[in-house]
């Protein structure tokens, strides 16, 4: 059957911001089912909270609504909207869940939606782990032995059919989140009662262990004739036990005889008839005991994920947009493979080559959390590499981590290494290939990790010669479904390594040009990088040259083989990017827009030769140099913090007391403000030294900034062509200045900077960027304080707000830069004087992964936390704020009990928090001091013991779900602080908990907006629409 | 130590030898199945080709007794990009190059084997070699000269039995002609309660029907089936009073003997991910497939356009076009309608493959015991 025509507008749901467990992956087919839709002459609905991504940009959709993925403001966009269809599977479990609660609650029913891809009964066969277990045994298939407990004495009694080991899952969450393994029996009650709190129906399967067994998943699709087709085999490295979403993966599997991989296509299968997907991709894992053949099937997801962004990248078979395309009625032989062109995509590809997935990890950022991988994902992005062989895919993949600190072992002999092996953690490749240099045998290895011996074998080898691989000559392959039994046509490419190069790259004679892409996702660098990677390639293509895109991020739109015209799925190290060069011969190479990334190569690829677009290295360097940044500033008669730089202990703390207290530190070597810290003496500054002598050794520059507080801090993206410098947005930031500008929300325009400072921060702007000559893009921060201004820093290149400003304004920031960068100057693109000009309000609200970390203080500071960011858009600041905060998954309450308590120094204008909320009805309860300070000013407080006081005291009162809003600042955060345990405790019970001053006061004033009830929604194209139309107007 | 692969046209590939220490020479061809290696190095099909898997590490799970489809290696050697012995794999009974050693079957690994892939794909598959370094490519050119191009090759009676066996004692007996079986069609049949007789392949007609099977089947194999007149012609007077089914070459022999002829493909069809559709019911499979030979449609065109079933009339009454290949669009199979009988070009029985069209066998024997009933 081909095209529906019965329907005509399809409302698609994105999976809202980036979180540990659902990252650009859903980006990336949200767009493929944007564009595959639009194409189909369907009108497209689209609500996304994340600004960050391509799908939210305007031309994706007919309508675009950045809104909270919640009931309301959905069901509201439906109301106004009227879509025929609801395509929920290509949101990650946000939309699915989103689209099972619009179905629950009578939304979709009420305007006559219809759910496409997959239905509300096919969603809960899968989703519901009770209905699925009983689905599968249905379908003849087994599973690990389980019981279902909705109380922790549920659970024990079940103990003991499951025994123990037990791997609690709940129900309803994300990446495992809330879940576990429980060795002993009271691990068990404590991890069934967090997986009780983190399920959203308070529900927890208890699984019957089957730990150390071989992991693996398959990537199915179904259409509506019921033909089947398996998409990529995925082989964990890693047994059960570590999340797949956190374990080294393989593409295709490598150690199943033909006979037992059969099977597992026909359970495969099996599963997906029996869950009843009608049409598109399903993810379907099972654990396998290669010794008694036995094959047990753990869950199934019935939409695309991770996997099959990753399944797509392996093989070249667009997983998402064939899901589309058969949600609207096509078959799969009805729809062609894009790459062959010539053959249907009714087959199942077949690849001659290896593919390897690495999982990036964050805990460096959070100290005290323990590295140890389990059932529940922590990872935080991903690198895929793609080799001839095992070896060379591995090692590749090994490169594009890109860690900031690679760890020795040096210390460690073989048999301390092989113990270490035991507790799956984060490090535990570079523990194996240690052991292996040490002499360890694949065996021993074994014995203690339990991954196959073939990978063993294999890395083992790589250790004791990791040159091996790489011997002979680059061969730049390519990625074609059929393993070359037919001509491929779109030019997606690999490096392998041969006796003799063999290229297969086919120019036409446009000239080209490269682009860096941003590498794996990681805390500091996320989607946002992507964006502007993106928009770089299609501006490079409007201009007329063959976009090369180079990146190894197999979740991101970047590595869309449509979003370019050459793409290299390579690592982005100098090596991997001159051997493109070399092959490429480009007009230049773009390096602003990855992030730090690409920037890292600058100096490198300028050295080689290699021509650099935009602005040059020298600016660069002379914008990161802080002497040489320093002296530029005292040249424009800008005023910047105080600072000095040390290079041992002793000039520390000689500097300190001249730049003078308090100081923000910070090792010169590291990025996203990490183990940066604010001292207030002496004694704080040796304290912190010492605390990290071990990672800045001797000789090791240390900074010491004045640190500005209770400073505005304001963050600036402009452009520049050399010349002409044009400011695209000014930010205000709602946390003061110390909370690090990733993590601190933000509005467009600023609400409360006179007139005066906004001309000189835009007179400042442009000094810098004329004074550092940049061409493209500059971001610079600012801190304001008793009506001075100071520079913080200025990036000379794409910032992490640029998709949000775009957003906002409606002026796509990183393509006019690209332009800028191709020659273009800013006078010729008519650009309007006063972009902000807008009459509505923009919020940026970060997400914070607290909540997956157990152990995290979850308190914001000068280092970034946070994995990713929502929008909220209203005609006033405190609407948007609001909404901003429910996209965010911390909505805040309409009524109830606030609990606040604050520092000293915070007292006053924690009152006036105080006062909004009793006016608002709210009660309030606080500790002793902060209850009499409110009280003193005549406003009614409840006093409530600290955790010290004895209970019932603040935590129980939380725990209890008493309490509906926290407002806490820090009093320096000592780990285990009362502070600690009131934070966790709220992030645990998802109770908005704000930490510091201005954002509870904007939260306050959110409450009272909200009181006029549900915010109308708007889409960005009505927002621009009246954008420009402000804008003509002046 | 050093080996290459030489093709006809003097393209040469570099390895190292492992497996065997010999040379070999025959046509070289290409397998796109991500595994099944033993298995195919065992099919009879693969008589006199040497196999370019272009899936790189083979031998990943060593080999087993479970693994062959016949009880030697047919296959002249296997042409590799990383080999892997693998004894220790689990369900392993012995490694793989030292099974390929036992078999004193030479192998290559470290070729590039893409590279190969994409040659044979545009000049299609040819005679070629494998050969230890020290054998010089002068040698070498003559060895590949002195071996026979497929096209006109009757390699049945290679790999036909010596004489008449019988395998299983189910109810129903089915007389095959073995002109090179696979053991999981054997195995699939006896599953199904089936007593299979294997007779050489030059058996007369009267010597296949002498035990009054309830219905004939037609084996996989081989080499060209254009050179293997006087099976058809035996064939031809088979047709009718039982049903008839074949796989693979049986399916290219039946469709000469109702008429169609064949001809060799470029390169082949070797994998196990080619979609076939079944013209009657719509219903895509997804197949294993190893031929280097097709059916020509009844039309005169080597593909079939049309979307449903094509009907034409034989010498044995009307044919039904049953399945089309959906990456080329050649024939994959025929029913006749008239009396009973139908084949397929693929093979159900997988080994190595998808086990998506198994049903084709259960089919079968339900016609049998229909028409025997
Ligand atoms: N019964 C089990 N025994 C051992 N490990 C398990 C078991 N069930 C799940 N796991 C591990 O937990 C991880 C997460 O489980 P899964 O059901 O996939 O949840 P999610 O929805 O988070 O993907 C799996 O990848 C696997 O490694
Ligand atoms: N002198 C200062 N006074 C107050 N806060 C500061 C000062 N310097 C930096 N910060 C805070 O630290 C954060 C991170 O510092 P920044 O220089 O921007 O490092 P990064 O390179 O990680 O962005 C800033 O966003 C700001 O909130
Ligand atoms: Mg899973
Ligand atoms: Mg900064």
């Amino acid at each position: 059957m081909p095209r529906r025509n019965d329907i005509h507008k399809i409302l698609i749901l994105g999976s809202g911001p980036i979180v540990i467990g659902q990252a650009a992956e859903f980006d990336y087919s949200g767009v493929q089912a944007c564009k595959v839709l639009k194409d189909e002459g369907y009108e497209v609905v689209l609500v996304n909270s994340n600004p960050a991504t391509i799908m939210t940009d305007p031309e994706f959709a007919d309508a675009t609504y950045v809104e909270p993925l919640l009931p309301g403001p959905v069901a509201a966009v439906i109301e106004r909207e009227r879509p025929d269809a609801l395509l929920p599977t290509l949101g990650g479990q946000t939309a699915l869940n989103l689209a099972k609660a619009l179905h629950e609650d009578g939304s979709l029913e009420r305007f006559g939606v219809e759910l496409i891809g997959a239905d509300y009964d096919a969603i809960a066969r899968a989703e519901d782990r009770d209905l699925f277990r009983q689905t599968m045994e249905r379908a003849g298939l087994r599973m690990p032995r389980s019981a279902i407990a909705t109380s922790v004495d549920e659970a024990l009694a079940a103990l003991g059919d499951v025994g123990l080991p037990c791997i609690v899952r709940p129900a309803f969450t994300l990446g495992g989140r809330g879940g576990g393994i429980a060795r002993t029996e009271e691990d068990y009650r404590r991890v069934v009662a967090r997986g009780l709190a983190a399920s959203p129906i308070g529900q927890v399967l208890l699984d019957e262990s089957v730990l150390g067994w071989g992991e693996f998943e398959l990537e199915v699709m179904r259409d509506h004739n019921d033909n089947v087709v398996i998409v990529c085999s995925i082989e964990n490295v890693d047994p059960m036990g570590v999340h797949t979403g956190d374990s080294v993966t393989v593409a295709p599997q490598q150690t199943l005889t033909d006979r037992l991989y059969q099977r597992l296509r026909d359970q495969a299968i099996a599963v997906i008839r029996a869950v009843g997907v009608e049409t598109g991709g399903s993810n379907v894992q099972f654990a396998v005991d290669p010794v008694s053949e036995e094959i047990l099937v753990i869950e199934m997801n019935p939409r695309v994920s991770r996997s099959s962004a990753l399944a797509s990248k392996a093989t070249g078979f667009p997983i998402a947009k064939i899901a589309a395309r058969l949600a609207v009625g096509y078959a799969l032989e009805e729809i062609p493979n894009d790459i062959t062109k010539v053959t249907p995509a009714s087959f199942e590809p077949t690849i001659d080559y290896v593919v390897v997935k690495w999982p990036r990890f964050a805990f460096e950022k959070f100290p005290g959390v323990s590295s140890d991988l389990t059932t529940h994902m922590k990872s935080v992005g991903e690198a895929m590499a793609i080799g001839r062989t095992f070896q060379q895919a591995f090692a590749k993949a090994l490169r594009s981590r890109e860690l900031d600190s690679s760890t020795a072992f040096s210390e460690l002999d073989a048999d301390a290494l092989l113990t270490a092996l035991e507790r799956p953690a984060a490090d535990r490749y570079d523990v194996m290939l240690e052991a292996f240099r040490k002499g360890a045998t694949v065996e021993a290895v074994h014995e203690r990790c339990g991954v196959d011996p073939w990978f063993l074998r294999e890395l083992r080898e790589l250790a004791l010669d990791p040159d091996a691989p790489f011997r002979g000559e680059r061969s730049y392959k390519a990625v074609d479904t059929c393993a070359a039994e037919f001509e491929a046509r779109t030019p997606y490419f690999y490096s392998g390594w041969e006796r003799r190069a063999a290229h297969e790259i086919e120019k036409g004679d446009r000239s080209s040009v490269i682009i860096l892409g941003s590498g794996p996702n990681r805390i500091g660098q996320g989607i946002e990088f992507d964006y502007c990677c993106v928009h770089a390639a299609m501006t490079v293509r409007d201009a007329g040259r063959d976009a090369v895109m180079i990146n190894c991020n197999p979740e991101t739109v970047s590595t869309d083989y449509d979003t370019s015209d050459r793409l290299y799925f390579e690592p982005l190290t100098l090596e991997d990017v001159l051997g493109v060069v070399d092959v490429e011969r480009p007009e230049g190479v773009i390096v602003q827009f990855g992030g730090q990334t690409p920037l890292k190569l600058a100096a490198g690829l300028q050295a080689a030769g290699v021509p650099l677009l935009g602005t040059s290295p020298e600016a660069i360097d002379l914008a990161e140099d802080r002497g040489r940044f320093g002296a530029l500033l005292d040249r424009l008669g800008y005023q910047a913090p105080p600072y000095a730089t040390a290079h041992s202990v002793e000039e520390a703390l000689r500097c300190g007391s001249k730049v003078g207290y308090p100081l923000l530190v910070r090792p010169s070597y590291v990025l996203g403000g990490r183990a940066m810290e604010i001292v207030y003496s002496d004694d704080g500054l040796r304290d912190y030294l010492v605390r990290n002598a071990g990672s800045n050794g001797n000789g090791r520059e240390i900074f010491l900034d004045r640190f500005l507080e209770n400073a505005i801090e304001v963050d600036v993206d402009a452009l520049c062509d050399g010349e002409d410098v044009w400011i695209g947005g000014i930010m205000q930031h709602v946390e003061e200045a110390g909370i690090h500008s990733g993590d601190s929300a933000c509005v467009l325009p600023p609400h409360s900077l006179g007139h005066q400072m906004l001309d000189r921060i835009r007179e400042h702007t442009a000094g810098i960027a004329r004074g550092l000559g940049v061409v493209g893009l500059l971001n610079v921060q600012y801190a304001v304080l008793g009506g001075e201004l100071y520079v913080i820093e200025a990036n000379p290149r794409a910032s992490r707000t640029i998709p949000f400003v775009s957003k906002a304004i409606g002026i796509p920031l990183a393509k006019i830069a690209c332009r800028v960068m191709l020659g273009a100057r800013l006078r010729d693109l008519d650009l309007p004087a006063e972009p902000m000009r807008a009459d509505h309000v923009s919020v940026k609200e970060a997400v914070l992964p607290f909540d997956r970390f157990e152990g995290a203080d979850a308190v914001l500071g000068p280092e970034m936390r946070s994995t990713g960011e929502v929008m909220g858009v209203a005609r006033d600041f405190p609407t948007a704020f609001a909404k901003a905060q429910a996209a965010a998954g911390a909505a805040l309450p309409a009524g109830g009990t606030a609990f606040v308590t604050v520092t000293d120094s915070d007292k006053p204008g924690a009152v006036a928090i105080a006062q909004t909320l009793h006016d608002l009805g709210f009660r309030i309860v606080a500790t002793r001091g902060t209850a009499e300070a409110i009280e003193r000013m005549g406003i009614p407080a409840e006093r409530i013991n600290k955790v010290g006081e004895g209970s019932p005291h603040v935590v129980d009162w939380i725990e209890r779900g008493d309490v509906d809003l926290v407002v806490n600042t820090p009093t320096g955060s000592g780990a285990r602080s009362d502070g600690w345990e009131i934070r966790r405790a709220a992030v645990t019970r998802g109770i908005p908990c704000l930490t510091t001053l201005s954002g509870g006061l904007a939260a306050a004033r959110a409450i009272a907006a909200a009181r006029s009830g549900e915010p109308a929604v708007t889409s960005l194209q009505e927002l621009h629409g009246r954008a420009a139309r402000a804008g003509a107007a002046t | 130590m050093g080996a290459y692969v030489l093709l006809e046209d003097g393209t040469r590939f570099d390895g190292e030898a492992c497996g065997a220490d010999a040379h070999a020479t025959g046509e070289v061809v290409f397998t796109t199945g991500m595994s099944g290696y033993q298995e195919s190095m065992t099919d009879p099909s693969f008589a006199r080709q040497l196999i370019t898997f272009t899936y790189p590490h083979v031998g990943n799970y060593g080999a087993s007794a479970e693994a062959m489809e016949s009880d030697r290696v047919w296959a002249r050697a296997a042409i590799m990009r990383a080999a892997v012995n693998r004894e220790d794999a689990p369900g392993a009974e012995r490694g793989w190059l030292d099974w390929l050693r036992d078999c004193g079957v030479p192998a290559i690994t470290g070729v590039d084997t893409r590279a190969l892939v994409r040659h044979i794909r545009s000049a299609g598959a040819m005679r070629g070699g494998v050969f230890p370094e020290r054998i010089s490519e002068a040698e070498a050119r003559e060895l590949i000269a002195a071996e026979p191009s497929m096209v006109g090759l009757d390699l049945a009676r290679e790999v036909t039995p010596p004489e008449l066996t019988v395998v299983g004692d189910g109810d129903v007996r089915i007389a095959a002609i073995d002109t090179g079986i696979k053991s999981s069609i054997v195995r699939n049949l006896v599953q199904r309660g089936a007593t299979v007789e294997l007779h050489p392949c030059t058996a007369t007609a009267a010597e296949v029907v002498a035990s009054a099977p309830d219905a004939v089947f037609l084996a996989n194999g081989p080499g060209d089936p254009a050179a293997l007149g006087y099976v058809v012609d035996t064939l031809r007077e088979l047709i009718g009073p039982r049903p008839v089914f074949g796989i693979c070459l049986g399916h290219q022999l039946l469709s000469r003997a109702v008429g169609l002829e064949t001809f060799k493909l470029p390169f082949g069809h070797r994998g196990a991910n080619h979609p076939v559709k079944d013209l009657e019911t719509g219903r895509i499979e997804i197949t294993s497939q190893n031929h280097g030979f097709a059916v020509v449609g009844p039309g005169g065109a080597r593909t079939v356009d049309a979307d449903e079933p094509v009907r034409w009339s034989t010498d044995f009454g009307e044919a039904r076009l049953s399945h089309v290949n959906l990456y080329d669009r050649t024939v994959e199979g025929l029913t006749l309608l008239d009396v009973a009988g139908g084949t397929v070009q693929y093979h159900p029985e997988a080994g190595p493959g998808p086990n998506d069209s198994l049903y084709l066998f259960d089919r079968f024997l339900d016609q049998i015991r229909r028409a025997a009933a």
